[in-house]
């Protein structure tokens, strides 16, 4: 198989962050169809091309544009999250740093749509890189009239500005991020209001993906029936996975929908590291279910399969893990992260995340007895489902249950009643 | 004597207090003017930065802030500061094996800073380079697919 490059078509030229070279590949052409038409007529391509979106919910975004309301006096804000960091996601930091335009020009587009003339780019603080290359690419856009007032004679004005976080995860969620945007601490917000109806500044307000922003010319350059024909039916396109652990080429890949798993780590990322056999996959970032390597066996990259399959594409994040791996410590590693990245607002966050840490950390230890384990459960069943204000406990809970489930006997073989037991047998044994 | 910006972050922060709607949002590039400075954040500095803002921003409100995000060094750090991710994509490439390698080679455990000043190493959760670990991240750079050798030479390379 290859890979379908719709996105990522000429990321690897070493001038694709330039304006002239993404002008000269037809860039800005989505924009400018976009500039001619009503705001209706944008969000109507976008449902029609299927496209949800791609920062881990799924959401359809032409549904996410169409949720603005039209005439409020209060002006309208639009928001690209370039803040990732869930683990085993960089697939985001690629489009930054190579197709700055093309994130651009989605912006404009969805701008217009929503009719947004103020946009900021929240970038994570750690992607340096990205920052200058975005600027860059944010100042080329002002000179030429891509951005700014009046756009190329259209009467529409749209100003970016750059925005760079300061190296908290939740900042990912949206709310927290926009309270961050304000100068708050990342605190996630209740919902409702959600922020179309009082986003920033109190404002409607839309929050996408960097992915999706760079999807979003193609569709108006190519058309929505184009675009819905690429995938499958309930997920339309292509998209970005960023593929670590044990593989001989990791990295980030574009294919189409619906592609099965095991053809892009066997084919495109060359198969497992060292011939190790496949022990098991996380398929779309740490927060989602862990997939045994049989399960991987009939698993296809689409929200459908995935759901089948009690998982999830998430962020697009694929975890390979081989055999020999140890999944207590991994599994330790991100309840580690997890209870560092918890805002501390809601108990069961605040309190979970740590807990079941501590209880992984002593297992991982030798210490931890049968108990400690069925506390980790009973923990995960109190911190899921709605009884926090975002679903970072949840993630927790869905980057450690199901590894404790589905590899129970790794957890039980390094309990200490369970080595105190086996300690007793051979005793007896050679009494 | 309370902190002074340069002439060159005064000019920044009053261009930042005019690109946002409501100048609270100031607050964290003007930390990180703040942070580039004088390599970390302290109590003068974010003192001086609510008085730039002005009313209703108080130096609590920064305070707040600034201990919320990770990315504002509270304290001082060496002239390197090397941070190490320490998440499960890493690790699966080797990076607690680099992690031991770096803290023989510094003679210092996560977290601490050699005694000439030059180097503060850390251990840090995701930066998101899982397809290119281990990585290290020093100042404003990221190094990945990094061996011992390659560490080394980067380490030689620092000045």
């Amino acid at each position: 198989m290859a890979e379908m490059k719709i996105l990522t078509k000429f990321i690897d030229d070493p001038r694709s962050n330039e304006l002239e070279f993404y002008e000269s590949v037809h860039g800005y052409d989505g924009m400018k169809k976009a500039l001619g038409l009503a705001p209706d007529e944008i969000i109507e391509i976008v449902k029609k091309s299927g496209l949800r979106g791609r920062g881990g919910a799924g959401f359809p975004t032409g549904l996410k544009w169409s949720f603005i309301p039209k005439d409020i006096p209060k002006p309208k804000y639009l928001i690209c999250n370039a803040d990732e960091g869930e683990p085993g996601t960089f697939k985001d930091r690629k489009l930054i740093e190579n197709l700055p335009h093309q994130i651009i020009e989605g912006m404009v587009i969805g701008a217009k749509a929503i009719g947004a003339n103020k946009g900021f780019f929240y970038i994570r603080g750690e992607f340096n890189k990205g920052i200058d290359s975005m600027q860059k690419a944010i100042d080329e856009a002002y000179a030429k009239g891509y951005l700014g007032k009046n756009i190329l004679g259209s009467g529409f004005d749209f100003d970016l500005v750059l925005y760079a976080g300061a190296g908290a995860y939740i900042c990912g969620e949206e709310t927290a991020l926009i309270n961050s945007l304000e100068g708050r601490r990342g605190h996630p917000r209740l919902k409702p209001p959600f922020p179309a109806v009082s986003g920033l500044y109190r404002c409607p307000t839309v929050v996408n993906n960097v992915e999706t922003f760079s999807t979003v010319p193609h569709i108006l350059d190519k058309g929505a029936d184009w675009y819905s024909k690429i995938g499958t039916e309930k997920s339309p396109g292509t998209r970005l996975f960023s593929v670590s652990g044990h593989v001989k080429r990791p990295g980030v890949y574009e294919i189409e929908l619906g592609t099965p798993l095991l053809e892009l780590i066997n084919d495109l990322c060359g198969g497992m590291l060292d011939d190790m056999p496949l022990k098991a996959v996380i398929p779309g970032g740490s927060s989602v279910p862990i997939l045994t390597a049989e399960e991987c066996k009939t698993a296809n990259m689409d929200f459908e399969s995935m759901a089948a399959h009690k998982t999830m594409l998430g962020s697009g994040a694929v975890i390979v893990i081989g055999e020999g791996t140890d999944l207590v410590e991994t599994t330790y590693r991100f309840a580690r992260f997890y209870a560092h990245e918890s805002c501390g607002q809601c108990t069961p966050c605040r309190e979970g995340t740590h807990w079941v840490r501590d209880l992984l950390y002593k297992i991982r230890e030798g210490e931890g007895t049968s108990a400690d384990l069925d506390l980790i459960l009973s923990l995960a069943r109190n911190m899921e489902g709605g009884t926090t204000i975002c679903p970072l406990s949840d993630a927790c809970v869905g980057a450690v249950r199901p590894t404790i489930l589905k590899f129970k006997h790794e957890f039980e073989a390094r309990l200490k009643d369970k080595a105190d037991k086996e300690e007793e047998v051979s005793a007896g044994t050679g009494a | 004597m309370s902190y002074q910006f340069s002439s060159e972050s005064v000019s920044r922060l009053n261009k930042l207090l005019e690109m946002f709607p409501d100048k609270r949002s100031v607050i964290l590039p003007g930390l990180y003017l703040l942070q580039k400075e004088q390599g970390f954040v302290d109590r003068e500095g974010m003192e001086a930065l609510a008085e730039k803002i002005g009313s209703p921003i108080s130096l609590a409100q920064i305070y707040g802030v600034a201990t919320f995000y990770t990315l504002y060094n509270k304290k001082p750090v060496g002239k390197y500061h090397i941070q190490i991710c320490g998440t499960s994509s890493c690790y699966m490439r080797g990076n607690d094996k680099l992690e031991k390698h770096l803290c023989s080679r510094l003679g210092v455990e996560l977290g601490e800073t050699t005694p000439d000043k030059k180097f503060t190493l850390e251990e840090v959760e995701c930066l998101g380079a899982c397809g290119y670990a281990p990585m290290v991240q020093i100042n404003d750079a990221y190094y990945e697919n990094l061996t011992f050798e390659k560490m080394d030479e980067i380490l030689r390379g620092l000045t």
